[in-house]
């Protein structure tokens, strides 16, 4: 049963019509909300984003979406970050200064550092390797390859919150969870059956 | 590991899908752009480039369309570009599913525009598409305006300008490859993919999938296909089994396919 509860989160940042397409081929009716207290009502929100952390937290300060993220999160809705959705879930990044984020993992955003010889951002198609069973993999392969564009990677300080790692010079978590918050540093709206696959196993969690 | 690329280009005019040759559209392939994006769809494409190469400006707003109607069955990445001249019209693809844009004249004509582009939607979304054309004394200078324009640069001087204006990865293509059928402009995309560290795509002249392998071999992290696609049945499975035979990494349907022979 795909839940047709699904608020996707616009703060100004990033493409929102791949995601909300993904949603509705899979059966879904996503909601663009912009109004933080319209987000209350939604069992799964999707925090997307393409863009700077900076810029994106003070988008979020400002509307006050932050604050109703965490009442929602608290009243224990279904969160998904993608992206840079994942990394503002995150304590803090390094990206142009220091930026506080939700704080909702204990864990870092730090820059790929250039003499890795490997061009920034780290961006194509690249193996998603499981770490732990979790119901938003079912069905799914670990090694798949999902669609990676960033220039900044997660760093968990937790290891249970990690549910999947990526290699690019050296090994970051591409998927995190801790209770009801999840985030995919890839998009899964743009990986094909995988992460189409993550897509659906998310809309299909009870809410 | 990142895998290389395998992308599929498909060349509009007036919303049809046509072949190019030597940058010259006589051929419609596809009536309708949406089938020929369905059919990549459930291939193993990596990624979709749509490019409008209509001289009429006014074809820009049935493009957008086109982008709207595709991006719903898109689940790859969808570069778009082809008379992106304002910041509005940028952000209408974007708006209508497009996750990178493509500049190619703007480089020569409007700087400062691919430099707001590169700020205001990141550097990851623009892709500077370069024309390498050789003139007369066979010379490679670099052609703008759908090829119309010869400009007396260096390939790899005029890549690292566009880096510096903001771009987050090159589409390389010759004027004189397109539609040739004998593999990709190697000497001038050696020297480019030699001279950025963004990814460079390897565009214009493929006929046998030996010349994907080629274009990687000379740096390319992305080899792109436009009309071979249209005509050959299965064919992004076909060149990707071929890449990997070769030793290239390559995503094939989800999955890393292990490389058969030492490259």
């Amino acid at each position: 049963m795909v839940s047709q509860n699904i608020a996707i989160v616009d703060y100004g940042m990033g493409n929102l019509r791949s995601v909300q397409n993904a949603i509705e081929h899979l059966g879904g009716k996503p909601v663009i909300v912009a109004n933080p207290l319209e987000l209350t009502a939604y069992g799964k929100i999707i925090l997307p984003g393409v863009g700077a952390f900076g810029q994106a937290i003070g988008c979020l300060h400002r509307t006050g979406l932050d604050v109703a993220l965490n009442q929602c999160r608290e009243a224990g809705a279904h969160i998904l970050g993608i992206c840079l959705g994942m990394q503002l879930m995150c304590s803090f990044s390094e990206e142009d200064g220091i930026h506080e984020g939700l704080n909702w993992f204990a864990a870092q955003v730090t820059r790929f550092l250039p003499d890795l010889g490997l061009s920034i951002p780290h961006m194509g198609w690249n193996s998603v390797d499981f770490i732990s069973e979790d119901p938003i993999l079912a069905g799914l392969t670990s090694g798949s390859d999902a669609y990676f564009v960033h220039s900044y990677y997660v760093h968990c300080e937790d290891p249970t919150d990690v549910l999947a790692s990526t290699e690019y010079g050296l090994r970051f978590s591409s998927m995190v969870r801790c209770g009801n918050v999840l985030g995919v540093q890839f998009h899964p709206e743009k990986s094909q059956e995988f992460g189409l696959g993550i897509i659906r196993n998310y809309l299909e969690m009870p809410c | 590991m990142l895998k290389k690329r395998l992308i599929a280009v498909l060349i509009l005019r007036d919303g049809q899908v046509v072949q190019s040759v030597r940058f010259k559209h006589t051929n419609v392939i596809h009536y309708d752009a949406v089938h020929a994006m369905e059919t990549f769809n459930k291939w193993a494409v990596d990624e979709i480039v749509i490019l409008n190469v209509s001289r009429d400006v006014a074809s820009r707003e049935k493009f957008a369309k086109v982008i709207e109607r595709i991006s719903c069955h898109c689940f790859v990445p969808l570069t778009a570009g082809g008379w992106i001249t304002n910041d509005a019209y940028a952000q209408k693809l974007l708006l209508s599913g497009a996750d990178k844009l493509v500049v190619n004249t703007a480089l020569a004509d409007d700087k400062q525009l691919v430099c707001r582009l590169a700020l205001r939607y990141g550097r990851q979304c623009i892709v500077a598409s370069m024309d390498m054309k050789r003139d007369s004394s066979g010379h490679t200078k670099i052609a703008v305006d759908r090829g119309s324009r010869l400009i007396d640069v260096r390939p790899e001087a005029w890549a690292c300008m566009a880096v510096e204006l903001g771009a987050g990865e090159i589409l390389f293509n010759s004027v004189d490859h397109d539609g040739a059928r004998k593999g990709y402009d190697l000497e001038s995309l050696k020297k480019v993919c030699e001279a950025v560290t963004v990814p460079v795509i390897a565009f214009g002249g493929v006929f046998t999938w030996s010349h994907l392998v080629e274009g990687i071999k000379a740096g390319a992290s992305a080899v792109a296909v436009a009309n071979l696609f249209h005509y050959t049945e299965q064919s992004t499975r076909k060149a990707k089994t071929y890449l990997a035979d070769s030793g290239v990494f390559v995503r094939k349907q989800g999955q890393c396919l292990a490389p058969m022979k030492a490259k």
